[in-house]
């Protein structure tokens, strides 16, 4: 362990040098000379820290990054569409270095048996810690956005609350939210109840009707059901902190878990109380925490004025560097800080009266063997987690390949869920959600129960069979893929395209709603006919009852039948339209 | 129940009315659970009166939805006045309702 | 708030034209109010297109206006219920009139606004699927409309 400790530290020394983190490297020679990612010069008078769709990961993770992340239109190319070797170049960070392995997918198993598991709540806590205390706890916010209270079992099993537990401990000052709502609006807002921090949405409203009926609101004047901002003292100063929920809770998840609120972006609802912040509360500084996703995000900076920096999450782009957008009132940072608890965003702000001076941002991968436990972190986690080890621990199966789920298009653990959709539930044909979340094994490690249900953990989790013409199916790829691919990124929704079992398909992105899919076949070679009827089988529905077969139990049965993972007959995508894009890669 | 739930508020001149009627608002174009097509049942007119003076009058076809929400305001009124809302649908069935201006 | 109900949903259609002949809505017993309220314009709602829709229920053209203003969800989140609203500086409105381009029957509502009606109204449509929305408003005896694209999605797979 300590050589490879000393080698991990040599290799960060080396990818410091250079790039997005080429301050942090000037701090160190200035100091001992040895290699230390995390000793962050002070720069400024207040430190916001973020984290973002940890997904309620505890323990540190593998989660290998996207190797297609396409930009269609104007975003061809630029943050956060490129990956690989064009995310190094764009980035300016050197090959076959930890943060190389940090932010993308290359050489993704041989680095990460090199450098180990990120995240980790126990490590988290160790970095926000040592971050807080030496800009000053006085000096220091911890904003979470959102996203953290789903995706592991522990998470799920106690319907939010014991995401809570964590986030008290850990200190969270300000969250918004986005899976924490599928849980339903009652247990949401109990949760909030036990939450210490502010929560934050300026974009969720009561619906008229439900206003009508008197439902409870922040204020019935805006009809917005939270509070839409918090004004913390930072550094001496005043930095307004407002909350965008994730816009399309209603229309990603079922209806019902929130039948009485009204979403969407709303930029002008978003300006209108930007102004309020700086005029009638006096903020120095104005800070977004956003469930929007990247694009989205982009887009909201170039229409709205006085934002200083937007804090993003939603897309789990994991982005070095904000992007400086340009507005009418000047300019606006967007950053993105990844997921999985793999990365803390530390921003360091000069804040002065009423105005921003300056800024610095790193985005720091939170690697495990760096960072020691946090030891009342990990004895929470203990105890939370102790109910569940004998069901988390079963063996399942043993991991064939790289096993993952990320990026625009199946990943190999897809495969292995439709594969076994299609031949658990004698369908023809699967579909699987292309959720972002979910994270990643390396070829003979254990499937566990933890591990699948770590990537299927939903409160709508069912699995159906359902009878579909060729041309029901196609609608469903070509309304998904309009969410993906759509050049306007207000109509985007933000998860990945739909995973297919038991037929192929092609898919030009470039193309408009309703011909973006097309040669649909099954895996026998015949043509997917627009009026036959197919058995499809799939899991997620937005909106069929659930309390029958959740998809992990099926998952599992097909796993322990299997002994070792590897799909043998991967659905194929053939894109078109693609070549040089560096959103994808060769 | 009454079909109706109706509320108006008046600021300064301005009253502002909101409405919430119970109807199915079939379209005419949805099957039921055998099949059949449901046929068309929904609101087609929508009245309210102050002061004896019809102030709005909505039309509505099988477009608009289910359970319909409307909202709009008007100038004239006082706290206290009565407001008087009243729909027919297209199979002759109506009912009203008033609310007292708050 | 304060509601009360003078009538059942069962009531029949006499029923219903002897209450409304009552409020002075149906000119039944009352001729000098007959025309005070509009007919439901049965022609216009059955029409296919908006164009149609609009030629059956006012004989007249349009043009668009910045004056006219409509707003929606960019995404809706129930198809069979989107929120739309219109809203217009222009003077003497007499009538606001919304439909949805892409539905079977284009034209899902219009509004007659009565003396100290203000130019503006709310309500719920159904959408079958992603359509432009247009929102027609008559000044002066002139038609002047605003549209707004809504996408209308299956949902799902977010996140």
């Amino acid at each position: 362990m300590q050589a490879r400790r000393r080698e991990f530290l040599a290799a960060v020394a080396a990818a410091l040098a250079t790039g997005p983190f080429a301050h942090t490297a000037r701090a160190q020679s200035a100091k001992s000379g040895a290699a230390d990612i995390y000793a962050l010069p002070r720069h400024g008078n207040a430190r916001v820290l973020h984290i973002t769709d940890t997904h309620a990961q505890l323990l540190p993770v593998r989660f290998r990054e996207p190797s297609v992340n396409l930009g269609i239109g104007a975003a061809l190319g630029k943050t956060p569409h490129v990956v690989g070797d064009a995310f190094l170049k764009h980035f300016g960070i050197s090959a076959h270095t930890p943060l190389a392995h940090a932010f993308t997918c290359l050489d993704f198993e041989t680095a990460s048996r090199q450098y180990g598991r990120l995240g980790g709540y126990a490590h988290i806590a160790t970095l926000v810690n040592r971050l807080r205390s030496e800009a000053g706890a006085a000096n220091t916010v911890l904003l979470d956005g959102g996203d953290t209270w789903q995706g592991s079992w522990v998470a799920h099993a106690s319907k939010g609350e014991a995401m809570v537990e964590i986030c008290n401990l850990l200190g969270v000052d300000a969250m918004t939210s986005h899976f924490e709502m599928t849980y339903g609006a009652e247990q949401f807002r109990a949760n909030l109840a036990k939450f210490k921090g502010s929560y934050v949405a300026q974009n969720v409203f009561a619906t008229d009707e439900a206003a009508l009926n008197g439902t409870e609101m922040f204020d019935e004047e805006s009809g917005r059901v939270f509070r839409p901002y918090v004004i913390k003292e930072v550094g001496g100063r005043r930095l307004a902190v407002i909350g965008q929920c994730f816009p399309y809770i209603p229309i990603a998840h079922p209806r019902r878990f929130v039948p009485d609120w009204t979403f969407g972006i709303r930029d002008s609802d978003m300006q209108k109380v930007v102004n309020q912040a700086r005029s009638q509360d006096k903020a120095d500084a104005v800070v977004v925490l956003s469930h929007n996703g990247m694009d989205v995000d982009l887009k909201l900076a170039s229409r709205v004025t006085g934002i200083d920096v937007i804090l993003g999450g939603h897309t789990h782009d994991a982005v070095p560097q904000p992007v400086a957008v340009k507005n009418a009132g000047g300019t606006t940072l967007v950053a993105n800080a990844g997921s999985n608890g793999k990365f803390l965003g530390v921003l360091d702000l000069d804040i002065g009266i009423g105005k921003l001076n300056d800024v610095r941002y790193t985005l720091l991968p939170v690697f495990a063997d760096l960072l020691p436990e946090d030891a009342a972190m990990a004895a929470k986690i203990a105890e939370l987690r102790a109910p569940h080890t004998k069901f988390l621990d079963e063996k399942l199966a043993t991991a064939g390949e790289v096993l993952y789920r990320r990026g625009n298009f199946a990943g190999t653990l897809d495969h292995v869920i439709c594969e076994a959709l299609t031949k658990e539930l004698d369908a023809e044909i699967a579909i699987s959600p292309g959720f972002r979340w979910g994270t990643s094994l390396l070829p003979g490690e254990a499937v566990t129960m933890d591990a699948l249900t770590t990537s299927t953990a939903i409160t709508y989790p069912d699995v159906y069979v359902q009878e579909m013409t060729g041309d029901t199916i196609k609608t469903v790829l070509e309304d998904v893929c309009d969410n993906l691919f759509n050049p306007d990124p207000y109509v985007q929704q933000g998860g990945d395209m739909v995973r297919t079992g038991g037929m192929d398909f092609t898919c030009t992105p470039n193309n408009t709603m309703g011909n973006r899919i097309s040669d649909m076949t099954l895996f026998n070679g015949t043509k997917i006919e627009a009026g036959k009827t197919y058995k499809v089988a799939g899991w997620a529905s937005v909106t069929l009852e659930q309390g029958k077969t959740p998809v992990w139990e099926t998952v599992a049965k097909h796993l322990r039948s299997v002994g070792t993972v590897k799909t043998a007959r991967p659905s194929r995508v053939t894109l078109k339209g693609v070549d040089g894009n560096p959103g994808i890669m060769s | 129940m009454p079909s109706i739930r109706m509320k108006a508020a008046a600021s300064g001149d301005t009253t502002e009315v909101q409405a919430l009627v119970q109807h199915p608002m079939d379209s005419g174009f949805v099957k039921d659970a055998s099949g059949n097509l449901i046929p068309p049942h929904h609101i087609e007119t929508l009245v309210f009166q102050h002061n004896g003076k019809t102030v709005f009058t909505a039309l509505w076809g099988p477009a608009v939805s289910k359970d319909p929400y409307l909202k709009f305001s008007f100038k004239g009124a006082a706290k206290g006045d009565a407001l008087t809302a009243t729909w027919i649908d297209n199979l002759g069935k109506t009912d009203t309702a008033t609310a007292k201006i708050a | 708030m304060s509601f009360e109900s003078t009538a059942s949903l069962e009531a029949t259609r006499r029923t219903a034209l002897r209450l409304l002949a009552g409020l002075g809505l149906y000119g039944i017993s009352m001729p000098a109010f007959a025309d005070a309220v509009p007919g439901w314009p049965a022609d216009a709602f059955k029409a296919k297109t908006a164009d149609e829709a609009l030629v059956a229920l006012y004989g007249k053209k349009f043009e668009m206006s910045d004056k006219v203003s409509i707003d929606g969800p960019d995404i809706a989140e129930n198809g069979g219920v989107v929120p739309i609203s219109v809203d217009t500086k222009l003077p003497n409105v007499t009538s606001i009139s919304i439909l949805v381009a892409e539905n079977p029957n284009a034209l899902a509502s219009s509004y007659k606004l009565g003396e100290g009606a203000n130019p503006a109204v709310g309500c719920r449509l159904k959408m079958a699927k992603t359509t432009k929305v247009i929102a027609v408003v008559e000044s002066d005896g002139k038609l002047y409309a605003a549209s707004r694209d809504v996408k209308v999605t299956l949902g799902g797979c977010g996140g």
